[in-house]
């Protein structure tokens, strides 16, 4: 989809950020149109924190054009700060003050009066169930409570573009939903959202735009369906019990759905694309009880971002995170 | 510039209110400095010789500014403490002045040595400190312990966002204090010294504010220590600030 720079909330072009030796970003496209969320998916160390400072100002990229909100980020960043909101990946409230205080104080240094800031910070604790915490420190929070309060911090004076590192990232399920509630909300309320994360359906439920980075570049970029459309139809899992019989798994399966899988050994795991569908599965189950296999596990589900991942880089999200590991 | 001065003391209010919440950071920060005063008053002072001024009345100059440059410890942590937690980030996300998040750390870290001195003057009292200065005198040694707190600040503000992280801060943030309050008028009387390190004692900043403070506090001849302590006080930040505004980005960009 072609969007006239007008509409574009962010544009980034070419933009590419070293750290001495490490090229964190080497040559980034994005565009986010108004009013939308675009998803940016990577596993660790791809580079999804660094993309988000160079576009919320905090860092200058090495090379690349930016703008925000239609302001140029590296001329005019004093300007692009006043239309922002940063969420980053750590939860950046000052733990050792209250909810209410530490609302009052990011709208004070937003440029607002004391009583005005104070009944926005009031609002904002309502808004997010947090009226019973307000006067707590944030300490005391739990992980979902602060993390919140770091969003409602984020858009104490309403941002036209926020920016979430990793918003649910060590959150439980609850307070995920939460969050990705409080997120659509935003988004109705005509706010644009560039959000990063590592979970897949996080992208799928919350984007309108999806795209995929890994080591500082741009692999796939797309709408959810798109990307999904990428790569066919839907996904056999099959997990054994003996390890020893992994290889041979990995034959039958290759044989019968035609394609080549994906080993997980440490899970003892096979997975691979199966276009035929559950009609096909009796086929599969046959070969495999044929070849002597022991099953503990089968599953046919329709492709997920993961399997996106997979496809374009031939390696799981979670080798790419024990790689940045290592 | 009215936004610099909004934004300084809302970053004043914040570290006060922290501070206020972790009253530890106060205590532990004026227990030493008493510590101190009990030992070079009975283990030490007993050995030195300070002429005709009794040892008590000439160590609490000397207390008093160590005091006050012992505080820059605090904002070195303060800084780093909030560089890591990301809270930095955020500040600089905002359209505020990034000045105004050093220079509220440094307000706290000046109203902490001002609690501090208080004690200190109590301490030193009941163990036989008997200032004679005029109200005149000793408010001005008071504004000179004010000014050395907020220059030095500076130093330990451009030693925190140097460093960067809290276990480099507090494992060596504090090595360039000791030689600078220790070689110096501070506890003993520089004459007692070795000729070679009487060079560097008599001329160092920190034995002028400690000169300075001591002859106010007792009746002396002040005008010259006072005039020196200042100018080097102004030399200091004038240094000091610059670098640390700099070390303050550049933090802020790696961290
Ligand atoms: N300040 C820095 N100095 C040096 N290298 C850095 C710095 N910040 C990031 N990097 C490197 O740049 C690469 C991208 O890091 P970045 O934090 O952007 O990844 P990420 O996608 O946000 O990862 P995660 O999911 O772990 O948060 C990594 O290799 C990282 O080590
Ligand atoms: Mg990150």
């Amino acid at each position: 989809m072609e969007h006239s720079r007008a509409e574009l909330a962010v544009r980034a072009r070419g933009v590419e950020m070293a750290f001495g030796e490490t090229r964190a970003l080497r040559g980034i496209d994005l565009d986010v149109p108004t009013g939308t969320v675009l998803g940016l998916l990577g596993p660790n160390g791809a580079g999804k924190t660094t993309a988000v400072r160079v576009l919320s100002t905090l860092l200058r990229p090495t090379a690349g054009e930016v703008e925000v909100a239609g302001i140029d980020v590296l001329r005019e960043p004093a300007k692009v700060r006043e239309r922002i909101g940063l969420i980053g990946q750590a939860a950046a409230v000052d733990e050792m003050l209250t909810g209410l205080e530490n609302l009052t104080m990011f709208g004070r240094l937003h440029g607002m009066r004391k009583a005005a800031a104070k009944g926005r910070a009031r609002e904002l604790l309502t808004r997010f169930d947090l009226d019973d915490a307000a006067d707590r420190i944030a300490k005391e929070y739990s992980g979902g409570m602060r993390r919140r309060l770091d969003i409602a911090a984020g858009i104490v004076v309403r941002p036209s573009v926020l920016f979430l590192d990793e918003p649910t990232t060590g959150l439980d399920p609850s307070s995920r939903l939460a969050v990705w509630e409080i997120v659509r909300e935003l988004v109705a309320d005509g706010t644009t959202v560039l959000l990063t994360t590592q979970y897949l359906d996080e992208a799928d439920q919350l984007a309108n735009d999806i795209v995929v980075i890994d080591h500082g570049t741009v692999i796939a970029h797309g709408t959810s369906d798109e990307l999904k459309g990428q790569v066919g139809g839907g996904r056999v899992t099959i997990t054994v019990e003996h390890a020893a019989q992994l290889d041979l798994l990995t034959g039958v399966v290759r044989a019968v759905a035609g394609a080549e899988p994906v080993v997980t050994a440490g899970e003892l795991r096979v997975t691979a694309p199966f276009e035929g569908g559950a009609r096909h599965l009796p086929e599969l189950v046959r070969a495999i009880d044929d070849a002597g296999i022991t099953l503990a596990g089968l599953e046919l589900r329709p492709p997920t971002l993961d399997d996106v991942f997979v496809h374009l880089t031939g390696r799981s999200t979670e080798d790419a995170d024990q790689e940045q590991g290592a | 510039m009215n936004r610099f001065f909004a934004d300084t003391s809302v970053m004043a209010w914040r570290n006060l209110r922290r501070t206020l919440r972790l009253p530890e950071m106060v205590v532990f920060a004026t227990i030493q400095p008493v510590m101190f005063v009990v030992l070079f008053r009975y283990v030490f002072g007993g050995a030195i010789d300070t002429g005709s001024t009794s040892y008590v009345n000439f160590l609490m100059a000397g207390i008093f500014v160590q005091t006050v440059a012992f505080g820059s410890f605090g904002t070195a942590l303060g800084l780093v403490d909030d560089l890591q937690r990301g809270v930095v980030d955020r500040f600089r996300s905002l359209p505020m002045n990034h000045g105004a998040v050093v220079l509220g750390r440094i307000i706290n870290d000046i109203s902490i040595n001002l609690i501090s001195i208080i004690v200190m003057v109590i301490v030193g009292v009941i163990v036989g400190f008997r200032p004679t200065g005029s109200p005149l005198e000793l408010l001005l040694g008071f504004g000179i312990l004010v000014l050395v707190s907020f220059s030095f600040s500076w130093i330990g503000a451009t030693i925190g966002l140097s460093l960067r992280t809290v276990e480099a801060v507090n494992s060596g943030g504090f090595l360039w204090m000791f030689p600078l309050t220790f070689v110096s008028s501070a506890f003993v009387p520089v004459d007692s010294m070795p000729g070679w390190l009487q060079g560097f004692a008599e001329y160092q900043p920190f034995t002028r504010m400690v000169d300075a403070v001591r002859a106010l506090s007792l009746n002396q001849p002040a005008a010259d220590h006072v005039i020196a302590s200042v100018l080097w006080c102004l030399a200091i930040i004038a240094v000091f600030l610059p670098i640390s505004m700099r070390q303050f980005r550049r933090a802020a960009l790696r961290a």
